[in-house]
């Protein structure tokens, strides 16, 4: 018998819902459904629904009254619905610089991976990455789809100040750090898009489900996109993502 | 009529806080807004303000401020020995200001966190749907020397001092936090689940805004989990054998094991401990959140 969702209370305000314990993007189809009907279910002024890999987490903004009835109300919500589509998704190009001043570990990587820095930038720019959620840091990408051959464990001793858009890599996962702030992964770029600005609604543009690609630039076109950003004009890159 | 509270001393980490960001999680924003909600809520509740009206939140060493105009104050949470001018003025009762009046903080006398709450609220720029300052978010962080705070000046009387409302000051002093089983309790060896119900643990100097460590090491062998949601309250058990309790601007997500989770009262009596002081967990009377921790 299938033990999930196994549905509890976490704390007086939240209700915690786990999924088979697996990072996969069919998981992440079911989960991103399922947060979509309890996002319809729920006034949204009182509740908050976020996913993680295979977690939701309802987020009250106050306690919880009966707490059984509210798992039972879920339950009976889960029963009844069949998963279909998800809405739409798309891709984003990302703009990435992988030269010398941005990719502090690119030759610490060649060496330990045996590839050429050609051959690391051609790996990383090649897949779709899948986007899972947002954490970490406001803006934080939590990215899936990295190629086996670019795995590689942290740093021994996490710097204490990576740059803002720094692009890394920590075993299975790559991301870009949105702002700078002490860390652990392996440098290889730096991407000059913002991925959080306050004064934007949503303050974020990219979501769970969405996918981005990597593209390379030169140093040259990494300073012009960053001018056009600091000016307002850049655009970026999407279409839509027909899965 | 616009009046001001200039910073004349920033004292040691004082900021402007209020219930914290609802709806942003999903974009890794953290919840924020006060680390102790009776005491923002007895505050505000004194001045009849709004629940939510943002108010100072003032850790251990207090500042010193300058009020442009009239009004009242009220503070609440710790006790920092507040004085008005040259008087020592006490916490938990309205306060009137008037021009020019400077309130200042001396000695610790107990609790962590305390609150000075405003008429009206602080007014300081609201960043999505909320005062509450945090990096990157709100343009301070901390208050700084120099600093000016908006509030509405008011001259006049807007209701009778409370005379009969009682504060109940013991959560501020109460070794027993309020706990329920978190999501990994169970992964947990029986010793260890037992050690968790029965010991005494201590604050770590290693605390603030974001998470409280506890200083003792426990034996864990509990593998580290799919990263996945935390929330204030939430107390993970890391590799090297902490206990870390989340607090109000913890990040949205986290791989360590969840071991535990503060009930509501439970984060607000963390946020009024210091290093060094002692805490051991129990259940709470009635297990609305769940089950008990038996």
């Amino acid at each position: 018998m299938n033990d999930f969702p196994k549905i509890t209370p976490m704390g007086e305000r939240g209700i915690l819902i786990e999924f088979e314990p697996e990072i996969s993007e069919k998981l992440l189809g079911k989960l991103l459904f399922y947060k979509d009907k309890l996002e319809e279910f729920y006034d949204e002024v009182n509740v908050e629904v976020i996913n993680t890999y295979n977690s939701l987490l309802i987020s009250y903004m106050f306690s919880i009254e009966n707490v059984y009835n509210e798992i039972s109300a879920i339950k009976e919500l889960f029963g009844e619905a069949k998963i279909g589509k998800t809405n739409n998704q798309q891709i984003f190009h990302l703009p990435v610089c992988y030269e010398e001043e941005f990719g502090w570990d690119l030759e610490y990587i060649s060496k330990e991976k045996k590839l050429s820095k050609e051959e690391i930038v051609e790996l990383h720019t090649k897949p779709f990455y899948t986007v899972f959620f947002t954490g970490f840091l406001p803006g934080f990408l939590y990215l899936g789809g990295l190629d086996e051959k670019l795995q590689i464990s942290r740093k021994d001793q996490p710097r204490m100040k990576i740059e803002k858009g720094a692009v890394g890599i920590g075993e299975n996962q790559t991301g870009i750090y949105p702002k700078s702030s002490p860390g652990g992964w392996q440098i290889l770029g730096n991407c000059p898009v913002q991925f959080f600005d306050k004064n934007n609604d949503p303050p974020c543009e990219i979501s769970a489900g969405d996918k981005v690609k990597f593209y390379s630039v030169s140093k040259e076109e990494f300073e012009e996109i960053s001018e056009q950003i600091s000016e307002g004009t850049f655009q970026l890159k999407k279409e839509n993502y027909e899965g | 009529m616009k009046a001001e509270v200039e910073i004349l001393y920033p004292g040691l980490f004082s900021t402007i806080q209020d219930f914290g960001r609802r709806g942003f999680q999903k974009y890794g924003v953290p919840l924020g807004g006060v680390m102790d909600r009776i005491a923002l809520k007895t505050a505000n509740l004194i001045l009849q303000n709004q629940a939510d009206a943002a108010v100072m939140e003032i850790t251990q060493m207090g500042p010193k401020l300058k009020f442009s105009a009239a009004t009242k104050i009220a503070i609440s949470g710790a006790h920092l020995s507040p004085k008005l001018n040259d008087t020592e003025i006490d916490n938990n009762e309205v306060v009137k200001i008037h021009e020019g009046d400077i309130l200042s903080f001396g000695r610790p006398e107990y609790g962590m966190r305390s609150y000075l709450a405003i008429l009206d609220g602080f007014k300081t720029e609201k960043v999505l749907g909320s005062r509450s300052w945090y990096e990157d978010i709100t343009s301070h962080e901390k208050l700084e020397k120099g600093m000016k705070l908006q509030y509405e000046a008011s001259e006049e009387e807007k209701y009778e001092t409370h005379a009969a409302i009682k504060f109940d000051e013991e959560y501020l002093n109460s070794e027993e936090i309020e706990v329920f089983p978190g999501p990994e309790f169970e992964k947990l060896p029986e010793t260890l689940k037992s050690h968790l119900r029965q010991s005494k643990f201590s604050i770590d100097k290693n605390n603030n805004r974001m998470a409280i460590q506890l200083s003792e090491i426990l034996e864990n062998e509990l593998e580290p989990i799919i990263t996945g949601p935390v929330l204030p309250g939430t107390i993970q058990l890391t590799p090297g054998g902490k206990l870390i309790v989340l607090m109000r601007d913890c990040q949205t997500t986290g791989g360590y094991p969840r071991v535990l989770q503060l009930s509501e009262k439970g984060i607000n009596m963390m946020a009024q401990k210091k290093a060094g002081d002692k805490i051991r967990f129990k259940s709470p009377p009635t297990p609305k959140g769940g089950e008990a921790l038996s």
